[in-house]
């Protein structure tokens, strides 16, 4: 589904050059959950935003669904940090911004858009205005509002982070739901070890910039998982201390 | 907050630290404004009385009203002209404003064009022109909507640009990743998220609008209250012209909480809660 090849990219300002990505390859198939993992500042969200197509890298190549990503495109959409939704609008109607903006049917969209909030355990919140909401329900906003348009792929750079840790279990644990419901294909970045853990089928270590693929982990835990109960804690703790290992190898053996 | 308890009936410390009494709520809004003009209004008179003030230095306050209610629909003719010369400014400032700063948003090369005019024309104390302007465009209204035009253009066109300039780089990113064209950037996000501060520059912009009509008009004018109080200082009628002031003042105050009321109405979602 995503494909990337020989990805670097090379950011040039006035102040100097940053090389934050170099000789990247990966490769996501359809319907799966790839984390990227890697120490802030590496470049995940540079690669991120090579493959939405909102930076133009400068080597390599990138497609996904087999055509070359040129820039922005309706079959990927994008999920940030900030929920980013605009506070004039509804939820509702910032749910239904891509739908507007793509110029695809309002009609058709709208009983879209009011399913994916139920799933997300908004309804009766349509008309609210971003203001009223909590952290996490603002993020699960973005979450419906980046799902509507039917997307191939969803593309999440650290989606939950700015959320404190008792919402942040509750989103991914709505994000393995929502992937079983609507197998979109799904690349996500974070800095948690038990994120990447609980949501990935496989695993991509970043290593220090300029960032390449050290390391692909894979996660072969049943769902649906939770890091506190069920039969698979050992495993869980297994790859997670794998995982540390790889982010931080001086550690090794001290 | 609203305790009916007795022993919490006291006056306590507000969040900005001033002192609100409970229970008074909305009441007191209206009314303490009401009082300290009425305060103010009587000490007025009182000065007047107790230190024998002459009527043409300072007039009291019941001959302002006298002077006011016997010429009342002479006044309010001449504050009909100045209201329409001060709305029809304001409105052409927006009108050409915002499209202008539309464009030094839009392009960089516009931007390092126009912004530097623009400073430049702003440095000029308006002022200095309203002789030249009733040289060009004659004593009718023309010379005044022009003089208005040039006070609140700068204002508007500031606090749009700049409003539109500190949307907030996620938010640009988000309608980046849609594939957005630049009409729809500007419409669907930049403008919108700019309203806000939009209106505090057309609230700044009002104010001044009304000095630059009365301005125009003292400069040379057939009509409108700075031409009223014009003639009332040749002929010595100070109660006249404190009441076209007055006028002035009643105008200028229902023009800035219009654009208040229009403000909370089309921007519900960016009105503070308390
Ligand atoms: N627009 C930019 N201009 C210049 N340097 C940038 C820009 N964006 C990111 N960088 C640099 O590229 C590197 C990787 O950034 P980023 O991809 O945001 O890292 P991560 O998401 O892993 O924290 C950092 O060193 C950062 O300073
Ligand atoms: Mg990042």
């Amino acid at each position: 589904m995503i494909e990337v090849s020989g990805l670097g990219h090379t950011f040039r300002t006035q102040t100097g050059t940053t090389q934050a990505l170099r000789g990247v390859n990966l490769s996501v198939h359809p319907g799966e959950f790839v984390t990227l993992i890697g120490r802030s500042g590496c470049g995940k969200s540079t690669l991120l935003r090579a493959i939405a197509g909102l930076v133009t890298p400068t080597e390599g190549r990138i497609t996904v669904g087999g055509k070359p990503v040129t820039g922005p495109r309706r079959d990927v959409s994008v999920m940030f940090q900030q929920s980013a939704l605009l506070p004039w609008r509804s939820v509702l109607a910032n749910v239904l911004l891509p739908v507007e903006i793509l110029g695809l049917e309002r009609a058709r969209y709208n009983v879209r858009a009011r399913r994916l909030l139920n799933l997300v355990g908004l309804d009766g919140f349509e008309d609210r205005l971003p203001k009223e909401l909590s952290g996490g329900m603002k993020q699960r906003v973005a979450l419906c509002r980046s799902l509507v348009q039917d997307p191939a792929v969803l593309l999440m750079d650290e989606p939950f982070s700015a959320l404190d840790a008792l919402t942040r279990t509750e989103m991914s644990g709505l994000v393995q739901r929502i992937q079983m419901e609507l197998d979109t294909t799904i690349l996500f970045v974070t800095h948690s070890i038990e994120e990447a853990v609980l949501l990935s089928d496989r695993v991509a270590v970043l290593g220090p910039r300029p960032a390449t693929v050290t390391e692909v982990v894979t996660v072969d835990l049943p769902r649906p998982r939770s890091l506190g109960h069920g039969s698979h804690t050992v495993d869980v703790a297994r790859i997670s201390s794998r995982l540390h290992d790889l982010l931080d190898p001086e550690w090794v053996g001290r | 907050m609203t305790r009916r308890d007795p022993l919490h009936a006291r006056a306590v410390v507000g969040p900005r630290g001033s002192m609100t009494v409970p229970g008074m709520g909305g009441a007191s809004r209206i009314l303490l404004p009401v009082l300290g003009v009425l305060v103010s209004v009587f000490l007025w008179w009182l000065a007047t009385v107790v230190f024998s003030i002459e009527n043409f230095l300072l007039p009291g306050p019941q001959d302002v009203l006298q002077a006011y209610l016997g010429q009342q629909d002479y006044l309010l003719e001449q504050a009909w002209v100045t209201l329409l010369e001060t709305i029809e400014g304001f409105v052409i400032s927006i009108v050409v404003g915002i499209p202008i700063a539309l464009l030094i948003v839009s392009s960089q090369v516009l931007e390092r064009m126009i912004y530097p005019l623009l400073l430049a024309v702003n440095a000029i104390p308006k002022i200095a022109l309203a002789p030249l302007l009733v040289v060009w465009l004659d004593f009718g209204m023309t010379s005044k909507v022009v003089m208005v035009f040039l006070v609140c253009f700068f204002p508007i066109v500031i606090s749009t640009a700049t409003g539109m300039k500190s949307t907030p780089a996620e938010l640009v990113e988000l309608m980046r990743s849609l594939n957005c064209t630049r009409t729809q950037e500007f419409a669907k996000l930049r403008l919108q998220y700019a309203m806000p501060q939009i209106f505090t520059g057309l609230k700044v912009a009002v104010s001044l609008a009304v000095i630059g009509a009365v301005i125009g008009e003292f400069v040379g004018a057939k009509a409108g209250l700075g031409f009223v109080i014009v003639q009332s200082g040749a002929s010595v009628d100070t109660a006249l012209a404190f009441a076209a002031i007055g006028l002035l003042a009643v105008m200028s105050i229902g023009l800035f909480y219009l654009l208040v009321a229009l403000e909370r109405w089309l921007l519900p979602w960016a009105r503070e809660e308390r």
